[in-house]
């Protein structure tokens, strides 16, 4: 069958399955279950409304706990065990997070993902501030916005290729077609460099170009919260002779830190979970390797199941905190 | 005061200026990618794209007219004609020529250069040449001429034709980006409709354990997609999906559905309660109030939600690598072909530019047209 063919039908029978599925569970919940008839019906429809709220949920729980719950306790297992030739699996304690500790590739995995957390959300954050900033009170500040948000909509595939073609490098004599090397050599620099082979700075390279996505999302966020900042407080610091400067450090970022962090730490989740970038740009030579792309190798390069759980538990562990302050958070803000 | 004024007037310059910097440096590498997809790979590879609007200088390897149009004038054999009438469609200035690899600008235009064959050639600066001999000359192809000239920036649509209809296997796109569009739109689709139903009963319905299915969703909106990789694959190996689109939507909408949830959730909560409490006193039930009242009412919610979902399955690469690429590799998506390309063809940047922006081309007009209920849903979805 033609795929998009199926993928007509997936459509139909998706849409069709759900709107049916809650359409005909309320019809015989209210007509067959529980009819709001007859001697009961004031007990009826009380339970009808008890178990209807399931009904609603019920599809969406299903697939909540297995594509993301389950997975987590599986990981967990899987990464305690050790797969045996013929199938089947042996539970060998903690034998994968030995064996990963004792990695070079990892520890280089676990160092670069830090350097990223360090890096890109400040990155981000402040060049984000710097735009939403400045684009705040300028005639054609909308449309400036705009364009720094655009490579939000690109994908990290697409933006490796883009970044690959500023970091290009030609042989000796020949003309430079990466603006980087084409900028280095009229700066003085007497080769071309190949970016992306330098150890240890290669990771900054691939960096800006999550620092680069990642801004407009930072200003959106950041730029609305700077609105939202009273205007008596910012003219009281004019009529106290405050400079630009002053107003924005001293009297707007104290104001905006609840939103700073929080688009702090979304960032920060997007950097434990970069793997596109990495498995684009550089597969994680050169000492550019991140957890991401660790975890992938080993799933499905080294076919190793045990060890590949392990590091995707390190970075659910990495995770962790950030999960907690927001479910503590969103749990403070029902009360 | 004057002072002041004028210093005001100063920093808002250095506003502006600031503003167009950064503006600029955000989106140059983009038009790079633009600018390069409509260029030959002799233009991308002799000068940088930002001097595509001018006219470079290049090194091109031509050859005269072929033996047999010679005609003989006197005592000479005489070969005359264009060098550019061979490689169709060029036209440029040269500024100096050679006849051997080793010294390509041996001569300046107007010179006469001796062949290793015999035979003498005169090449003037708009193309034209005049290649004359005492023997008859021989050979199947006219000799080559190497010429340094000055071309006029010209753009093409030739790459995109071999991405889209004419390229082999490696380098045609169009299966590739109907492999995307089918899914990208049911696993769009699908998501939006199971958590529209689980957001309205989180947010409207009283039922035991509800603030704690809200905390377990907001947690499980960080659960990191790695952890899922191998168990659900396994699971879809068990229940006889494999590899393919079933199991692709289906992963999709598992990873999709945190977010979908919390976003709509926390836009029903604000519908006022005086219209749900009205409709329910009305007789109204939980089905016909989700139905007529609260759906309509959640259309900017919906959309947030559906641009998120659509930029993320289209630009995805890890769900697609593992839960839908077979080793046939008949399902591929376009981020994997790009991956491809990017290790086979490296330095084919007319190939690799252009495809890059067909996968591109359409999340940007999603973007650029859509962007109000985006940054809607970015605010609900990180502010709150």
């Amino acid at each position: 069958m033609h795929p998009a063919l199926q993928g007509i039908l997936t459509i139909a029978f998706g849409v069709g399955g759900c709107v049916g599925y809650f359409y005909l569970s309320n019809i015989i919940l209210d007509h067959a279950i529980f009819p709001a008839r007859g001697t009961h019906i004031a007990r009826n429809i009380r339970r009808a409304n008890i178990v209807r709220p399931w009904l609603f949920l019920l599809p969406a729980l299903l697939a909540l706990g297995l594509y993301l719950a389950y997975p987590v306790f599986e990981t967990l297992r899987l990464s305690l065990t050790e797969r045996v030739p013929g199938g089947g699996s042996v539970f060998v304690g903690l034998d994968n997070y030995k064996q990963m500790l004792g990695e070079d590739k990892f520890w280089e995995a676990l160092q670069n993902n830090f350097l990223w957390l360090l890096v890109v959300p400040a990155g981000a954050t402040a060049f984000g501030l710097l735009a939403a900033q400045l684009t705040d009170r300028i005639a054609w500040g909308n449309l400036a916005k705009s364009l720094i948000f655009m490579p939000m909509a690109i994908s990290f595939v697409g933006a490796a290729v883009i970044w690959k073609l500023v970091y290009d490098a030609r042989p000796p004599g020949a003309e430079q077609i990466g603006v980087l090397n084409a900028i280095y050599i009229y700066y003085g620099g007497d080769e071309a460099q190949q970016w992306l082979t330098i150890p240890f700075w290669n990771s900054f390279f691939l960096m800006a170009v999550l620092i680069w996505i990642q801004t407009g999302f930072a200003m959106v966020i950041l730029s609305a919260a700077l609105r939202g900042v009273p205007e008596d407080t910012i003219e009281a610091a004019i009529v106290d002779g405050a400079n630009p400067f002053q107003i924005f450090f001293r009297i707007k970022m104290p104001q905006i830190m609840g939103t700073i962090v929080v688009v702090w730490t979304t960032i920060t989740i997007v950097v434990l979970k970069v793997f596109d970038i990495v498995f684009a740009m550089t597969n994680g030579q050169w000492q550019t390797q991140v957890l991401a792309n660790y975890m992938f190798d080993k799933l499905f390069r080294a076919n190793d199941w045990g060890v590949g759980s392990a590091s995707a538990m390190v970075i659910m562990l990495l995770v962790s905190p950030i999960l907690i302050w927001n479910v503590y958070n969103a749990r403070k803000e029902m009360r | 005061m004057n002072s002041i004024a004028g210093h005001k007037s100063g920093l808002t310059w250095a506003v502006h200026i600031s503003v167009l910097l950064l503006v600029g440096l955000w989106i140059f590498p983009t038009v790079g990618l633009l600018v390069s997809s409509f260029r030959t790979a002799d233009q991308i590879s002799s000068s940088g794209w930002w001097r595509a609007m001018f006219p470079t200088e290049q090194n091109l390897t031509l050859r005269t007219a072929t033996p047999d149009t010679q005609v003989k004038i006197g005592d000479l054999y005489v070969i005359e004609g264009n060098l550019f009438e061979v490689k169709a469609g060029k036209s440029a200035a040269i500024s100096a020529w050679g006849v051997t690899s080793r010294e390509i600008d041996a001569y300046k235009s107007g010179d006469q250069a001796e062949l290793r064959k015999g035979g003498l050639l005169t090449v003037q600066s708009d193309g034209s040449y005049r290649l004359e001999s005492d023997t008859e000359i021989s050979g199947k192809r006219g000799p080559r001429v190497f010429v340094t000239a000055v071309v006029p920036p010209e753009f093409t649509l030739k790459n995109y034709e071999t991405i889209l209809i004419s390229g082999n296997a490696t380098d045609n796109m169009a299966k590739a980006f109907i492999n995307t569009l089918t899914v990208t739109i049911p696993a769009t689709i699908i998501p939006i409709l199971i958590a529209a139903f689980a957001a309205y009963a989180l947010a409207w319905m009283e039922f035991p354990g509800r603030a704690l299915l809200i905390a377990a969703i907001v947690g499980l909106l960080v659960v990191p997609l790695q952890l899922a990789l191998i168990p659900l694959l396994k699971v879809h190996n068990e229940i006889g999906i494999g590899k393919g689109y079933l199991g692709a939507w289906m992963a999709h909408t598992g990873f999709g559905l945190p977010l979908a949830i919390y976003l709509l959730r926390n836009y029903m909560i604000g519908i006022p309660r005086d219209i749900i409490e009205n409709a329910r006193v009305d007789g109204a039930t939980d089905f016909q109030i989700f139905i007529r009242i609260v759906l309509p009412l959640s259309f900017p919610a919906l959309a947030s939600f559906a641009i998120f979902q659509f930029l993320w399955t289209w630009n995805d690469l890890l769900v697609a690598l593992v839960f839908l690429i077979d080793s046939t590799g008949e399902t591929t998506v376009m981020t994997k072909q790009i991956v491809e390309m990017l290790g086979t063809r490296g330095g084919n940047w007319e190939i690799l530019a252009t495809s890059a922006f067909v996968s591109i081309s359409v999340p940007l007009v999603v973007f650029f047209a859509m962007q109000k209920y985006l940054v809607r849903g970015l605010l609900a979805g990180s502010v709150k």
